[in-house]
């Protein structure tokens, strides 16, 4: 764990037990501290954590919708500085409201330059709906909209590249972040937030009901995407990559196999196409990031 | 003061008077004058707001609310296009209690695309919770913006409010206006102190996901603020009577109704033109006055019932259209009516910028009285046949 925790965010959500994303709403307040307003798009954090009339947010909070969190976001901002105030404000989303239907006035709260920090918690689908693919759903991942069947290996399209979109603004900081790795969540939060302008950090952030793992898997179901290269947690500035995570990489079959999006490429047998074109994927982010650590012979 | 001047331009010098804090807005025929100088003033520092440059409306109804929620006094504007994008923002702003001003520049909506004025804009958002006024003219256009503030953010109202006026018409045209100075608006509208806010002092939670045995309540409430703001607007509207000798204390207008026979209905600036064809109408002891809606959000049912009830007929002009039944101000005035003998017809009339002049109204009457309505006035059949 990230050691004190202020309990800003604590008592009484209803995420399923072993829910990354409720870990990942627990380190951010950590780092962000009790001077923080926090703007919720709809979606599992939001219905979980505010439940009429409990909420688990000890810090100003406020949900619109599921689409405009950073321009709401935006107006706050501008009211803050408008009556001299310094509290630091927070957008956060899943990864629908965040690479599908709020990218409108996300790419529009980034252009503008409002002094916020925007989190991601990817759980790479529409988990609050049911488990439907998003723009952040892995290849070949069966979803309930991109479900696995005698005609399809799942959903057809690789992963958009957001951080790359939201540096392409100008971002002066944008980072990848895991929950397997919390200590190091909490040092971007607090980097972020410490940036002035928008900073961008989206958070791998393991579902075990979506994916279909077990609960107490969470941070090593985590932990393995990192491992494979599948997930790649690093830093830009400016625009420029300056720090990644490397690893002793291991096959994405490893990571695959723990869960039931993608059992349908081990059944009957192993389906080695499909298999070698994740294992392309990965090999890609490493390359690009420069991710693998050359063991001595 | 008086000054002759263009409609957007005055209802802009009146939203700076109202001193708002933070602005966002985004541009759309013919809202566009409006927000065009608002920028203009803050950027020659005659206004100290932040003015957000949204990417969309759906980003400035939102940013709006966002801002209003942190505390501040907020301001945007738009019409027909831009403010379907908003449809959801204003259910939202509405059910979070923000007391979010805007102006609506009367526009029709597409398909098929059209800039020109009519109603449909507001009045599809009749169900949102938000206050919704009407003006007649530039003076009043300028005017309900003050009142809209000080009814909005009355802590028994605590509601969004659009204040309507039909583009072009009203939005482009130059009328001498009373312009007040900012004196006199500071004294009529005090600074805004937010009942709640985002704060972190005092740290609440906004928006929260509400279960059957919570929602029904949150609607009852909105409902019973909408129809209460009746009282805040008369006190509002009184009390800016007497500062500044216009009063918009009722609900309604009546024009000449005392001893009519038939009497119109209709919101915005047709009435003034209506008001022109009635004066010619008694001179040819034709017994037509005019009852205009001022507040269509709350409805006036009360004052209706009570401002029609010696007539013999009812004609309802409706610059929208409630596709597959009627316009809604005409099922409105029929509700307030419900129980008595007298007919209300009603005339869909000037969609899509569609000119309406004296000998119109004139018809309108004509057909009334032959207990001819229900249609839409002034087809080209040689279009529809
Ligand atoms: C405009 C609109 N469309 C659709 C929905 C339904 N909806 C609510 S949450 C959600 C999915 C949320 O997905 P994500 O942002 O990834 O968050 P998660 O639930 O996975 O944490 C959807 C589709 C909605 N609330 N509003
Ligand atoms: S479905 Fe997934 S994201 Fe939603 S509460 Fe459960 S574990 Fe968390
Ligand atoms: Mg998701």
């Amino acid at each position: 764990m990230t050691g004190e925790s202020c309990g800003l965010f604590e008592y009484g959500h209803r995420a399923c037990g072993g829910c990354a994303a409720a870990m990942a709403a627990r380190t951010i307040l950590d780092a962000a501290g009790k001077d923080t307003i926090i703007v919720s798009a709809t979606g599992c954090m939001e219905v979980f954590s505010t439940p009429y009339p409990d909420t688990a947010w000890k810090v100003p909070w406020i949900h619109s919708l599921f689409e405009n969190n950073s321009a709401v976001a935006s107006g706050i901002v501008a009211s803050l500085k408008k009556q001299g105030r310094k509290e630091k404000v927070i957008a956060l989303g899943g990864d629908g409201a965040t690479f599908d239907i709020g990218i409108l006035c996300l790419s529009g709260a980034f252009e503008r330059g409002h002094d916020f920090v925007y989190i991601c918690y990817d759980n790479e689908a529409y988990m609050n709906t049911g488990i439907q693919r998003s723009g952040a759903t892995p290849y070949d991942a069966s979803t309930t909209t991109s479900p696995a069947g005698k005609c399809s290996m799942g959903n057809r399209r690789p992963k958009k590249d957001l951080p790359m979109i939201l540096a392409a603004h100008g971002a002066p900081y944008v980072a990848t972040a895991s929950v397997a790795y919390l200590p190091d969540l909490k040092k971007k939060v607090e980097k972020a937030l410490a940036t002035e302008g928008p900073c961008y950090l989206q958070v791998h952030a393991p579902c075990c009901t979506g994916w279909g793992f077990e609960g107490e898997k969470t941070m090593a179901i985590g932990k393995l995407a990192i491992e494979t290269g599948l997930w790649v947690n690093y830093e830009m500035e400016d625009g420029k990559v300056t720090r990644v995570k490397k690893v002793v990489r291991k096959p994405v079959e490893v990571y695959l196999k723990e869960q039931r999006r993608f059992r349908h490429l081990f059944k009957p047998k192993p389906n080695e196409t499909e298999i070698a074109k994740i294992q392309a994927v990965a090999d890609r982010n490493a390359e690009r990031f420069g991710i693998d650590i050359k063991l001595k012979k | 003061m008086m000054e002759f001047m263009e409609g957007s331009h005055a209802v802009a010098h009146s939203v700076k008077h109202c001193r708002p804090e933070v602005i966002a807005a985004y541009p759309i025929t013919p809202q566009t004058h409006i927000v065009e100088a608002l920028a203009e003033m803050v950027a020659n520092c005659h206004l100290d707001a932040e003015y957000i440059t949204v990417e969309s409306e759906f980003s400035a109804l939102s940013a709006c609310l966002g801002a209003s929620a942190a505390g501040s006094r907020v301001y945007s504007a738009t019409t027909s296009q831009g403010l379907a994008l908003m449809f959801e923002v204003c259910f939202n702003c509405a059910g979070m209690r923000m007391p979010v001003v805007m102006s609506i520049v009367n526009r029709a909506l597409g398909a098929p695309l059209s800039i020109w004025n009519d109603q449909q804009d507001s009045i599809s958002l009749r169900d949102s919770g938000w206050l919704q006024f009407y003006a007649e003219d530039n003076q009043e256009a300028a005017d309900l913006h003050y009142l809209a503030y000080k009814v909005a953010e009355d802590r028994n109202v605590l509601l969004p409010a659009f204040v309507c006026f039909d583009g072009f018409i009203l939005s482009h045209t130059y009328e001498p206006v009373d312009m007040l100075t900012q004196e006199q608006v500071d004294s009529y509208l005090p600074k805004y102190t937010p009942v709640q806010r985002l704060d972190s002092a005092d740290p609440i939670s906004f928006g929260l996901f509400a279960s059957p045995e919570y929602y029904m309540e949150f609607r009852y409430q909105i409902d019973q603020a909408v129809k209460g703001a009746a009282k805040t607007i008369a006190s509002a509207g009184r009390e800016f009577g007497e500062m500044f000798g216009r009063d918009y204390g009722d609900l309604v207008e009546s024009y000449r109704l005392e001893d009519a026979d038939c009497a119109i209905v209709a919101m915005g600036s047709i009435c003034g033109t209506v008001k022109d064809a009635i004066d010619e109408m008694r001179k040819d002891n034709k017994k037509v006055g005019l009852l205009r809606l001022r507040s269509f959000r709350p409805f006036p049912h009360k004052e209706v019932r009570a401002a029609l009830s010696g007539v013999n007929c009812v004609a309802v002009l409706d610059k929208n259209v409630s596709l597959g039944t009627k316009g809604a101000v005409a099922l409105e005035v029929r509700d307030a009516l419900y129980g008595q003998q007298v007919p209300v017809l009603d005339y869909i009339i000037a969609l899509g910028g569609r000119d309406v002049r004296k000998k119109d109204i004139r018809a309108v009457v004509d057909m009334a009285g032959q207990g001819k309505g229900d249609l839409f006035y002034g087809l080209r059949q040689e279009l529809v046949s």
